[in-house]
Formats: C-alpha cells, structure tokens, sequence
C-alpha cells in the first residue's frame, strides 16, 4: 500500500476518482502476498500489483466497473478453479481473492 | 456532522497514509463479505481505533484481533457473528497489518557499504550506516542510506540495540579489530534476526581469538555469520551485496539456498 500512495495522492489532487484493489486471500501458489494492493484512478491509469501481471488488466476493468458504478464493491476471485466464465488466471495455477473497492473512506 | 456530507473526505486513509508515511505500525480492519461490506476500522497501538465496522461489539472484537496481528506483523481474514460472535461467519473481516520497515545497520564505511546500502533499500530496509571515522562517515558518500552516524558501533548500539528485532540485520563491514570486535560484542547483545560480518577467513580466525578474549563463547558465535554472505562466487561490492542479502532471506526462512532447479517443494516461504 506504501509503495501506492504517491500515486494515488497525485490523482486525488487531480479531482480523480480512485479505486484500491487489494490481495485479501490466496489458495496455492501466488506471486503475491495478502495485502498486494494496486490502485486504479478514474482514467485508468494504474499504481501497483496483485500478482506478477497475470490479472492486473482484468483488475483494471473491475475497478472502473467500480468506480462507475455498475459493479458494487467485493472480492473478485482470480484462479484455475474458476470455470470458464472468467478468462483470466494465474499461470502459477493459484487462487487469488482480491477486493476491490472505490477509495471513499 | 453537517447535514450535507462531503463525499471525498477519507478520514481513515487519511489516517493510514499519515502512519504510513510515519513507518508508524497500524492496522487496517475491512469487512470483506457481509452486513456492511467495505466498512473499516483503523487500529493504532495506543490510540482510539478510527471508523466503525458497524457494531460496537465487532468493533471492539476486531480492534483486539488486529492489535495482535499486528504485534506478529500478520495480515489475514477472519470471520466473526454480526456482534463479534468467534466461531460465526456473519461477516469476514480482512486485518491488514503495516509493520515498521525493518532495519539494516551497516558498520563501516567502505565501498561494499554503499552497494549494500543500495541493496538494502531495494529489499525495503531502513539503512542506517555507522563508522567512528568523520571523514569516511558522511551522507555524500552514502546517499542511499536513511542516517549517516558518525560513532563507535558499541556506543551507537548501546543507544538503540534495544529497538532491534528478529527483522532487522545487523552487517559488520569494517574488517578491523579495533571496530568489528566491539560492533559484534554490541550487536550480540541485540535480538537482532541476521548477523554477518565482512573478512576473509583468515581476518574472522583471528577476530574469533579475539571475541574469545573479550568473554563472546562459541555459543554466541553461532549467531554470527562470517565470511558474509552466501557462496556465490561475487567478487565485486555490487555482486558482494546480493550475497549478503540472499544470505539474510535464507536466514529469515530457514532455507539452505540451493537453486530452485534442484529441489521440490513449494517456492514460496
């Protein structure tokens, strides 16, 4: 989250909106811990990671999902466990549960 | 509270980014799934807990539990009842721990100082460099580093070894005597995670004679680590800096640091 705030300060600064996704569970192998955070600002640039960029771009769209309103905030599971609905995974054949969030608290 | 709410106020990261910023310790509480999801709770150690998840009951269940993740340095979800009920699944709370970056001193001021430095602070350490020596010890010759002292390693550590934990490491780089005894004498004093020290094995034969006359017995010797570094052939200070931080990751996990290629199991500790 350190790593992320500069960023997010700056596009706050802007007048952007911004949304926080953060690592909150993993099952299996995963190139990044619990608490891997990225942030995503309304016009989609983006700080941060929560894998080692298998998923990063479908946690984009998540988020501006977010943060125009037409998905509500939660956890977004990335994983082979999925069935085929979700068309990204992680090639390290992991589990990762990621929330994703607007920063409005 | 005003009637009309202002939208883009974030007190709790507000909060969270100023500890951060601080390297102050904090936990950050975030329901996940159920009753009020997205609500936080911002736990400091001595301060009152900012924001509610809803509950004063679960607020004050989960600013207990997030205090003590944080003193382990976890981060994990649980789940609790809506009152903070354990063993219910009402709601499930991810407590976020920010610990303090850990500390990396650096006795001695010489050319594997700076490129230790340089790696240290990509491994996220807090770098503090410490030679007796004015001219040697001076932030130019150490941009990278986070304090520059100018001081005997026994003194400088008898000011702050007791702030020193598992987390931090300890690099003795001076490969002299008249400092490197009393900077290992000191920091075997610490409860410091990794402790290394720079010389050949020839110079670390005879700094043992030398501890062995300052009282240090072969049980506390084992804590040392010296020649530094793991055996990857560097040569170089910038190659030697990748030894001696591989060397602290091994320590902290407990592995023998072999290549990956030649052994099963899983990669992550």
């Amino acid at each position: 989250m350190k790593e992320i705030l500069n960023d997010i300060d700056r596009w706050r600064a802007e007048g952007q909106r911004v949304a926080v996704a953060r690592v909150v569970g993993l099952d299996g192998s995963g190139p990044r811990d619990p608490g891997a955070a990225m942030a995503v600002s309304e016009h989609g640039e983006v700080a941060g990671s929560v894998s080692g960029g298998c998923v990063e771009g479908a946690v984009v769209t998540e988020a501006l999902a977010v943060l125009s309103g037409t998905k509500d905030r939660g956890v977004v599971t990335f994983g082979y466990s999925d069935d085929e609905a979700f068309a990204v995974g992680l090639t390290c054949g992991g589990t990762i549960h990621v929330f994703v969030e607007p920063l409005d608290w | 509270m005003s009637a009309r709410a202002d939208s883009s106020a974030t007190p709790v990261y507000d909060s969270l980014n100023a500890a951060l910023r601080a390297d102050q310790p904090i936990a950050l509480a975030t329901v996940v799934a159920g009753e009020g999801i997205g609500a936080k709770l911002l736990v400091k150690p001595g301060a009152d807990p900012i924001g509610s998840l809803g509950d004063p009951d679960l607020d004050r269940v989960v600013a207990r539990d997030a205090l003590g993740e944080l003193e382990a340095g976890l981060t994990g979800t649980r789940h609790y009842g809506q009152h903070g009920e354990a063993r219910e699944r009402d709601v499930e709370v991810f407590i976020e721990s920010f610990v303090r970056q850990p500390h990396m001193v650096i006795f001695g001021a010489v050319d594997f100082t700076a490129s230790l430095g340089r790696a240290a602070k990509l491994l996220g350490y807090r770098v503090t460099v410490c030679d007796a020596r004015e001219v040697f010890a001076t932030p130019q010759r150490f941009p990278m580093a986070d304090e520059v002292i100018c001081d005997w390693p026994d003194r400088y550590l008898a000011r702050v070894g007791a702030s020193l934990g598992p987390r931090d490491a300890i690099c003795v780089l001076t490969h002299d005597a008249k400092f490197d005894v009393p900077a290992i004498v000191g920091a075997l004093a610490t409860n410091v995670g990794y402790l290394g020290a720079m010389g050949s094995r020839g110079t670390h034969a005879k700094r043992v004679a030398r501890l062995h006359e300052e009282g240090v017995t072969d049980d506390e010797l084992t804590r040392v680590m010296a020649p530094i570094g793991l055996d990857l052939g560097a040569r170089t200070p910038e190659e030697t800096a990748v030894a001696i931080c591989a060397e602290i990751i091994a320590t902290r996990t407990g592995r023998a640091a072999p290549s990956l290629r030649d052994t099963d199991g899983p990669i992550h500790a």
